[in-house]
């Protein structure tokens, strides 16, 4: 048999049976499900317990965010002790309670202003993609300008006009946050809308909203969810900075940002660094870790993410 | 037989590494050799890993891929060990690759000679002067025109079946020992295809160089090759010289494939129409791309085109691409609007946008695409794609709609288990059939059919052209089949429209298109639909030259 195969001048014949069927051959083996690697799940578990102090810290703290944990020993700076595990702040206030505190405000602004950016964005962009030209020329131009402006610059002439409040943070980081969202949503529904089966449902008569909704929005979903994540990121930085810069969250509320702000002088005078590292290790776990199961799902999702954005 | 053995696959097995780690056999146990001056052919349908054996022969594996045993040597030189610097050596140089399409293979940017040549001046067998010598002897080889001067252009500036011989030039010129050719003429049109077959043919039998040709077409394997290799599924089912693998196939799998492939049938067909009774008539309709489509189109595309369609009755339209065909298809289904002339439907004088329909015109005038891939939607079940024109047109809910969803499945030969699927699931030929069933859920008088077969393998082709035919048996419905290829039209069609730049060039029944005297674009088209033989390309070729010369004289291209 094996001479027979090797020799390149007989007629080969490989051996068969009759009742094999020469079936249709599968081109492309399924993909897998969509699984999270370790990573993925390392931040899966950090996200998910900022996400339970940001509802629940205010209930579970030690102390009010202004109490003083030892009032008759006053003294900034203290190192960490028992009844204030990770010492005290500026004003002797317990830095644990004030990191509980601000998980809520930090998390609940920034999801308030993703939310808001992307239903603005997500809404006109795809609009955008299926209206007429003419529209789409106006909408991108408006997102256009509204890029060109260096946002930290756009939020401190906002508070700065209208004063600082929650509300007024909120609307700041949905507009600043809107135009990229726009571009994104604009370049997923341009690209769908040209697929045949889009114009297959056109051909069959479908209205605007099925097209939108049952073609487009569940091709455009992966890639936006994923997008969601890392402007989530860059959201709750910019709420820190124009805490830290004192335009965000006011004093004495806590907020992760304005805590950095307000513990600097930790770094020249106090016994510990604990209150400035606190607050900047806060921000730093729960923006990588976020970035961990974005890089999961996009990866998921074709990789091809990263070129559009 | 002693000549040399330029190449040759030792018990080649090659792996696929899934994510998890586990490895699936993509090539089984390969042997075989190919000898100086030899042009050895694999023949396999998408999945039976002729590619994957091919790239073999230079050393290269596409990623996830792994030999995991046997060896691949050239000039008993192991592939297999060797680094990436060694092989650099040989690429280009020993060994050239031709892939399956020449726009994506040319950089826009740069010149065509520079491309060509390139290799073989990197490599130093080849002053550039020389280079530029020997790659004008190489474009006169290929009977390009104007052979002086065509290196000096770029990519878009020369034709697709141009720049697939300039390919073959670029591989050429480092006077390679062995060349890979891998699906060289598939893209192209059938009156283009015969004339680079002719041209690698005689450039290979010039240079004497030896080649590894992939494809799934028997026809064209016949017309190049001395020896045939059929794979199947990463195995080698039947192994032996062209003349005999072709006249006297022995395994079960090579005679299915050659079933495939379709002779131009007899003439005398008889045609079951009801010739009285019109669901389509094309009056006088012009059409077009750009500016104001609905009076003035800036780029003209068809020209005053008048055409009926009988109930029952199925009308082939054929011709190469760029001809108005699927602009045509385009027009009827209303997605762009004729500027002149009507279109009726059952009498009715149909509107020419889409958007001005009512939905029950809409129903009777179903679309089917060319690429299933794309025509359906990958996010939606089975069951929800072939669902929605039950309740859109029909208004069939529930449990009724599950169980005409279940009928339609059948209807297209697929198993119930797929109604909760998503498409990715499906293989090419499955998915096309699903993208069929879409559109027979709507009932429909006519089915527009755009090359539906012609992104298949030869086999999972002919099985879907079978199903057709007994569709149109048991339920009645008129086609529009559209096509480049003239054997899959004939063998399906009652009449046949052959169009030429825009313009019907003729028309009648299969026969009456088919029996000469005809117009000397179907000569054309018909002279250049290969045979299943050794030695039809010599043939053919005055056939195609007369056709030619004639059409020039009439139309003054």
């Amino acid at each position: 048999m094996i001479s027979d195969k090797n020799n390149e001048d007989k007629h080969f014949v490989a051996p068969y049976s009759k009742e094999v069927s020469f079936d249709e051959l599968q081109d492309a083996p399924p993909s897998g499900k969509f699984r999270l690697s370790i990573t993925g799940k390392l931040g899966v578990i950090v996200v998910a317990f900022w996400l339970f102090v940001a509802v629940f810290g205010q209930f579970l703290a030690p102390y009010e965010e202004n109490d003083l944990p030892f009032p008759d020993d006053y003294s900034e700076f203290q190192k960490p002790r028992a009844g204030a595990w990770l010492g005290t702040d500026v004003d002797d206030r317990d830095i644990l309670s004030r990191i509980m505190y601000g998980a809520g405000r930090t998390i609940g602004i920034s999801l308030a202003g993703v939310l808001i950016a992307y239903v603005i964005g997500v809404t006109l962009g795809i609009g955008s993609s299926i209206a007429g030209s003419r529209i789409d020329q106006i909408l991108t131009q408006f997102f256009n300008i509204m890029l060109a402006i260096p946002t930290i610059m756009f939020g401190l002439v906002v508070v700065a006009a209208v004063g600082s409040s929650i509300p007024v943070l909120i609307i700041t980081a949905g507009a600043i946050f809107s135009p990229v969202v726009f571009r994104l949503s604009r370049a997923l529904g341009m690209e769908i809308m040209v697929m045949d089966f889009v114009e297959a449902a056109k051909v069959r008569g479908e209205g605007y909203r099925w097209i939108i909704f049952k073609e487009i929005w569940p091709n455009a979903a992966m890639p936006l969810i994923s997008d969601f994540g890392l402007r989530f990121i860059y959201v709750i930085l910019f709420v820190s900075s124009l805490s830290f810069l004192g335009l965000g969250v006011q004093p004495p509320l806590a907020d992760w940002g304005s805590m950095v702000r307000e513990n600097l002088g930790a770094l020249q005078y106090g016994e510990s660094v604990i209150p400035i590292l606190a607050p900047a290790i806060a921000i730093a776990s729960l923006t990588v870790a976020i970035n961990l199961i974005v890089d999961d799902v996009s990866a998921h999702a074709g990789g091809k993410l990263s070129g559009r954005l | 037989m002693n000549k040399k053995v330029v190449f040759e696959a030792k018990n080649l097995c090659i792996n696929a590494v899934r994510d998890d780690g586990s490895e699936l056999p993509i090539v089984k146990d390969i042997n075989f050799q190919v000898r100086e001056g030899e042009v050895v052919a694999l023949i396999g349908e998408s999945g039976s890993g002729k590619t994957t054996i091919a790239l073999s022969s230079l050393g290269y594996c596409k990623p996830g891929l792994k030999i995991s045993n046997g060896q691949t040597t050239l000039f008993n030189q192991d592939l297999t060990t060797m680094n990436i610097e060694e092989l650099r050596q040989i690429r280009g140089e020993k060994v050239a690759y031709l892939a399956q399409s020449a726009i994506a293979t040319f950089n826009p940017a740069l010149k065509i000679n520079e491309q060509v040549t390139e290799s073989a001046v990197i490599h130093g067998s080849k002053t550039q002067i020389e280079a530029n010598e020997f790659a004008k002897g190489l474009y006169h080889s290929l009977d390009l025109p104007n052979p002086e001067h065509i290196g000096e252009r770029y990519p878009h500036q020369v034709s697709g079946g141009q720049l697939q011989r300039l390919m073959a030039a670029m591989a050429l010129c480092g006077e390679p020992s062995l060349l890979v050719l891998d699906e060289p003429t598939t893209a192209l049109d059938v009156t283009t295809q015969i004339e680079v077959l002719k041209a690698f043919k005689k450039v290979i039998r010039e240079r004497g160089a030896a080649a590894i040709y992939v494809t799934h077409d028997l026809a064209v394997v016949a017309q190049i090759a001395d020896r045939i290799v059929v794979l199947y599924s990463g195995d080698i089912q039947e192994k032996g010289s062209a003349n005999e693998v072709i006249s006297k196939p022995r395994h079960p799998y090579t005679k299915r494939l050659m079933q495939a492939v379709r002779p131009l049938p007899a003439a005398g067909k008889k045609t079951k129409a009801n010739k009285t009774d019109k669901v389509i008539q094309i009056k006088g309709v012009s059409a077009g791309y750009g500016g104001d489509v609905m009076s003035k189109p800036k780029e003209v595309i068809l020209k005053d085109i008048n055409l009926e369609l009988s109930r029952g009755e199925v009308l082939g339209v054929i011709g190469e691409s760029g001809s108005g065909k699927s602009t045509l298809a385009r027009v009827i289904a209303g997605l762009l609007p004729s500027f002149k002339g009507e279109i009726l439907l059952d009498g009715e004088k149909l509107k020419p946008r889409l958007e001005d329909r009512p939905r029950s015109e809409l129903r009777k005038i179903q679309f089917v695409y060319q690429m299933a891939d794309t025509a359906i939607n990958p996010k939606q079940t089975i069951g929800n794609i072939l669902g929605r024109p039950l309740e859109f047109y029909l208004n069939i809910y529930g449990n009724k709609q599950k169980e005409r969803v279940l009928e339609l499945l059948d209807m297209v030969e697929l198993p119930k288990e797929f109604y909760t699927r998503y498409p990715h699931e499906l293989s090419g030929g499955q998915k096309q059939r699903i993208n069929l069933a879409r559109a027979l859920a709507a009932e429909p008088e006519v089915l527009l059919c755009d090359e539906v077969t012609s992104a298949l393998d030869s086999i999972v082709g002919a099985n879907v052209i079978d199903l057709l035919r007994g569709l149109r048996k048991n339920l009645g419905v008129s086609f529009v089949f559209i096509s480049h290829d003239l054997s899959t039209v004939s063998a399906f069609a009652d009449s046949i429209a052959v169009m030429y730049k825009g313009i019907i060039a003729e028309t009648g029944s299969v026969h009456k298109v088919l029996s000469p005297p005809s117009h000397p674009y179907t000569d054309l088209l018909i002279s250049s639909v290969p045979e299943l033989r050794v030695g039809w390309l010599e043939d053919a070729d005055k056939n195609i030259q007369k056709a030619k010369t004639l059409l020039e004289k009439e139309y003054i291209i």
